[in-house]
């Protein structure tokens, strides 16, 4: 199938799967696909009266949405903040590496930076679909450097800035917001929330992180149009019964909607009861992220990421030196993994933070984290034998309904034309 | 006429998807020479399609040279409602086959014109050559497809006004509300099922136990349509050890001892 154009006479029927279906797994099902999009068929039975032109055999895998990831750094010797000159490269190497871990779309995440580092990379990271050459890119995420430089985790402090000057510094530091998708800002900055406003308005989403602020103030920035939480326990202040900052959100009762928050279920960054805490207070909110760095992919020594030198000994990354953790090294498919063991969820409830949360989050719900008809045919070919709790096997992934990554080795897949 | 007495509901629904298999690649189908498969909706025939897809899978059967005509169809409710029978037959069967769309026929309840479209129903099963082998269910009172008690036994495609009961035994489909439930359907006639070439009912369960005594051990009568296939040549009944329960020892001993003859009928190997 050409991918560029439109062809109403090709269409690919999954079958002999079990797939998600409103969330859930059902077996003995087809996923039909045309124009790279899911297809309701039974109206290409009924109505239509056409036979797929061809047919795979799933030989009755499980077919989950493609996982998002919003928040990743870079990884395979990359980062997409420290050079860029090398940003395009980046891009390129990253999203096609995450197609093996089962991402089919993600946001590259910026660390605070100077303003002229923006304005260079941020057109580098423009919106474009996934192909065989990599998962889409979903918009920047930036977190800085309108954050706190009490809560700067690996974030260099000198380049953090405030909303003093009004909202309008956002476009001056990130030149255009075109190509942002969400940003992370510590919401007790001065004029936080009209930049808040400023940013909901033109449907940024806007990430509350990196911050020392109290859960007054959390509420203002979520009333103002905040979403999310950036890494939920990382970079802020750590809960207490009387002050419980933000992670307060979760169960707070001013905010108008529910929030979004991130956690890092790589078993390092998040520790299992916290995960608990987190996930039995507001299951429907929780978005896996990975906020993986340059050295995902790649063993124990010395990376980059953003202006910073970073150490990675064992499952860890540090600051050189230091036991500042700088950002994590699993794979998205291993934070569902951990994710599913530690809060002792189904394999559904697990995927599903990975996929229709963050969806939800990015108010791409009708495209993307979801294998309903008319969403992208993002998918993962899942393995999930023997022991079934978290076993999460990505065998194959799937773009627009082409496979663009296939784990070495498998038998090939049952395909024929009719 | 057969009677086959089958142990169970379960085995009469496999039982019927082994006749089917064996009546489908027994005629040999191909481009030129389809085979014409009526195919009823519901509880019990659902067994049937549950295996029949079963032995699909298991290469035993394609549906590739099949075409079938659905019995009948709810008006005015949308084509993909989940109670609707083009929904029950493609989630249930159509999806898991090979089947070609082009040869797959169920009525259209939301045709603008419905006796136009009941018409062209007919006229369709005459150019694909006619029926070669109707399965069939059965109400409790006797009725098949939606010809209900006091239908014409020469009745054919056609719409027809549902009664109280059968509205109300639906109700439970759609949200208990009455005011919900289709009050008519279109349905082929008792004519046109006799017109088939054969006809097979599945009768399961002590519910339908005096609606299969009257259609074997009565007489022919339009208050209990099924018994107008005793005027048939080829009319195969299949029922589980409940269904007998209102008949004459006599008649349940002379179809049981019949059993090694009809198991003949799934070919020299089934035992």
């Amino acid at each position: 199938m050409n991918s560029s154009g439109k062809d109403d006479d090709v269409t690919i029927q999954f079958r002999n799967c079990r797939r998600f279906l409103d969330g859930k797994i059902v077996s003995n099902q087809q996923l039909l696909v045309r124009n790279g999009k899911i297809i309701d068929p039974e109206p290409v039975f009924y109505c239509e009266k056409k036979k797929p032109t061809t047919v795979v055999d799933c030989k009755n895998a499980l077919l989950v949405p493609g996982f998002i990831d919003v928040q990743i750094n870079g990884g395979y010797g990359f980062d997409f903040s420290s050079d860029p000159t090398k940003v395009a490269e980046a891009v390129s190497v990253v999203s096609k590496g995450l197609l093996s871990t089962g991402v089919t779309s993600f946001c590259p995440t910026l660390v605070t930076s100077p303003p002229e580092l923006y304005k260079k990379v941020l057109p580098q990271l423009s919106r474009r679909p996934g192909s065989r050459a990599g998962a889409a890119v979903l918009g920047a995420h930036v977190e800085g450097p309108f954050i706190n430089p009490e809560k700067k985790g690996a974030h260099p402090p000198e380049h953090m800035l405030t909303f003093a000057k009004g909202p309008g510094v956002l476009e001056e530091v990130y030149g255009s917001l075109e190509h942002v998708a969400m940003i992370t800002l510590a919401p007790e900055l001065p004029g936080a929330e009209q930049a808040v406003e400023f940013l909901a308005q033109r449907r940024v989403v806007v990430s509350v992180g990196h911050s020392s602020g109290s859960l007054e103030q959390g509420e203002a920035a979520v009333v103002a149009g905040a979403s999310f939480i950036t890494h939920l326990f990382n970079a802020m202040l750590p809960f207490h019964h009387r002050d419980p900052g933000l992670v307060g959100l979760l169960t707070s009762k001013v905010v108008p909607r529910p929030v979004y928050y991130g956690i890092i279920s790589d078993g390092v960054h998040t520790h299992p009861a916290a995960l608990r805490i987190a996930h039995r207070t507001h299951p429907g909110g929780l978005v896996l992220i990975t906020d993986a760095m340059a050295a995902l992919g790649l063993g124990e020594g010395e990376h980059n990421i953003g202006q910073l030198a970073v150490e990675v000994r064992g499952r860890r990354a540090f600051l050189p030196g230091t036991d500042t953790l700088a950002g994590s090294i699993a794979t998205m498919d291993e934070c569902i993994r951990r994710f599913i063991k530690a809060a002792g969820v189904s394999l559904e409830e697990g995927v599903r933070a990975a996929t229709e949360h963050p969806a939800r989050l990015l108010g791409l719900a009708t495209t993307k984290g979801s294998l309903v008809a008319g969403a992208d045919a993002d998918f993962v070919m899942l393995g999930d034998d023997g022991d079934t709790l978290g076993n999460v096997d990505v065998m194959r992934t799937f773009i627009a309904g082409q496979c663009v990554y296939e784990r070495p080795g498998l038998p090939a897949l049952q395909t024929w034309t009719c | 006429m057969r009677l086959v007495i089958l142990e169970s509901s379960a085995e009469v629904t496999e039982w019927a998807a082994r006749y089917i298999t064996k009546r489908i690649n027994d005629f040999n189908p191909g481009p030129d020479k389809f085979f014409v498969l009526g195919l009823p909706t519901g509880g019990t025939p659902l067994g049937t399609y549950k295996k029949l897809v079963e032995y699909h899978k298991a290469g035993k059967v394609s549906f590739k040279y099949v075409k079938t005509f659905n019995m009948d169809e709810y008006v005015g409710i949308p084509r993909n409602h989940p109670q609707s029978y083009h929904t029950f037959m493609y989630e249930n069967f159509f999806k898991h086959i090979d089947i070609d769309p082009v040869n797959v026929h169920i009525l259209d309840g939301n045709a603008e014109d419905l006796q136009k479209e009941c018409d062209n129903y007919e006229k369709l099963i005459a150019d694909a050559g006619g029926i070669e082998l109707f399965m069939g269910g059965i109400g409790p009172d006797g009725h098949i497809a939606f010809n209900e008690p006091g239908s014409s036994l020469v009745s054919r495609t056609r719409v027809k006004t549902l009664n109280v009961e059968t509205i109300a035994a639906n109700a439970r489909f759609f949200g208990d509300d009455l005011s919900l439930v289709p009050k008519q359907a279109l349905t082929v006639g008792v004519g046109t099922v006799m017109d088939a070439n054969e006809v097979m009912v599945l009768v399961t369960g002590s519910h339908k136990a005096y609606a299969l005594h009257m259609a074997i051990e009565e007489g022919v009568n339009h208050m209990w349509t099924v018994s107008a296939f005793q005027q048939h040549p080829r009319t195969l009944l299949l029922c589980d050890e409940d269904a007998t329960l209102e008949l004459k020892v006599k008649t349940v001993k002379y179809f049981k001892s019949l059993h090694a003859v009809h198991m003949g009928l799934l070919g020299a190997n089934a035992a």
